[in-house]
């Protein structure tokens, strides 16, 4: 075990208003999901409202834009619940939900345990990403770096 | 880098019993013993652990010791030697062919473009077009594609992803494609009416399994 999890954020404007029919097919998932990923292996924690989900922040100050910010135990864990679930069937269908990026939508970080990481802190990490390509603070699953050391100060 | 012996472990597979051994061995659910493949095969035990060591030793097939399910306390014995299929890849092209760096690059430009509808639609049509010559043996057809087919209750599972490292990288673009691929191949094929092809990921395992219709689920 090292003294590290991983941090993740999501981010993703939304085709119409969340409570259009188009977006049923995403809306209906999103408690089952939510409740996939609380029991899943390795999972430590997940941004969430009174709903119980995440779709009433928007850092953008725009309706459509969501985010999803969690934390896991280990970048494997983390890689099994999103493709290796029920989660993947979601993800193949987020073209009928999302727009497309031309930028980075998906960005992954370490935290010490027990931090909780708030949004500005994501929403930074993802504009590292965005501006500088993957490093060890902002980076992907395709582009990985191992943990910080626990002797390093951080 | 380690030498590439593909040739050596793909040549090793001409011989018709060494090819049946690996064959039942690598399509199985679970690790299978000597004594198994022996039967299964229909050969004798020390023919079958001759065969089974030759694969190890290329690199075919893997180890593990440990007691069978069902099997535990006093008198369970010692752990049972049992063979599974390696995760090394083998690939022997003559003429060389890279086509795996052709469609990483491809799948990159797909997902950065979202054209996953257009891949899901192209992949049906692929499929449509292999089901209508599949004939009437729906697992045997499988198999010719390389799934490594096997019946668990009302599914049939696949052992095998024939996409697998571009699965790796790219999920839900392949994965979505392979579904799009096999639900058309069910759509087409004779053999194919009673099943439905969903996602349904496992580790190890192709993240697609075809359900019964019948079935209560």
């Amino acid at each position: 075990m090292t003294g590290y999890h991983i941090a993740q954020l999501n981010v993703g404007r939304i085709v119409a208003p969340l409570d259009s029919p188009q977006l049923e097919g995403f809306t209906s998932q999103l408690a089952p999901i939510n409740a996939l990923a609380d029991r899943a292996p390795g999972f430590v924690w997940r941004l969430q409202d009174e709903a119980g989900d995440a779709t009433s922040y928007h850092p953008l100050d725009d309706e459509n834009f969501l985010i999803n910010l969690s934390v896991w135990e280990s970048i494997e864990a983390l890689w099994d619940f999103v493709y290796r679930s029920a989660h993947l069937d979601v993800m193949r269908n987020r073209r009928q939900w999302f727009e497309r990026l031309a930028e980075a939508h998906m960005v992954l970080w370490w935290v010490p345990a027990g931090h909780i990481p708030t949004i500005e802190e994501a929403m930074d990490r993802l504009e590292r990403l965005r501006a500088h390509g993957p490093s060890p603070e902002a980076f992907t699953f395709k582009d990985r770096y191992p943990a910080p050391q626990l002797s390093e100060a951080h | 880098m380690e030498p590439d012996n593909s040739l050596e472990a793909v040549g090793l597979l001409v011989e018709p019993v060494r090819r049946a051994v690996y064959e039942y061995v690598a399509g199985a659910a679970v690790e299978r013993g000597r004594d198994e493949v022996a039967e299964a095969v229909g050969i004798s035990r020390s023919l079958a652990a001759f065969h089974l060591d030759k694969l190890v030793e290329a690199g075919l097939l893997a180890v593990t010791y440990r007691r069978r399910t069902g099997r535990a306390g006093p008198g369970a014995g010692r752990p049972a030697k049992l063979y599974r299929r390696a995760e090394a890849e083998h690939a022997v092209s003559v003429p060389p062919r890279t086509y795996e760096t052709a469609a990483a690059l491809l799948a990159e430009v797909v997902d950065g473009a979202g054209l996953e509808p257009q891949l899901h639609d192209a992949a049906r049509r692929a499929g449509e077009k292999a089901g209508a010559s599949l004939g009437d043996d729906l697992l045997a057809g499988l198999a010719d594609r390389g799934y490594q087919p096997y019946r668990d209750g009302e599914q049939i599972r696949l052992r095998n992803c024939p996409f697998h490292h571009l699965a790796r990288d790219y999920p839900p673009l392949v994965c979505g494609m392979n579904l799009a691929l096999l639900d058309g191949l069910l759509a087409a094929a004779p053999s194919g009416e009673q099943w439905t092809a969903r996602l349904d990921p496992r580790p190890g395992e192709c993240c697609v399994a075809l359900l019964s219709k019948t079935s209560s689920d």
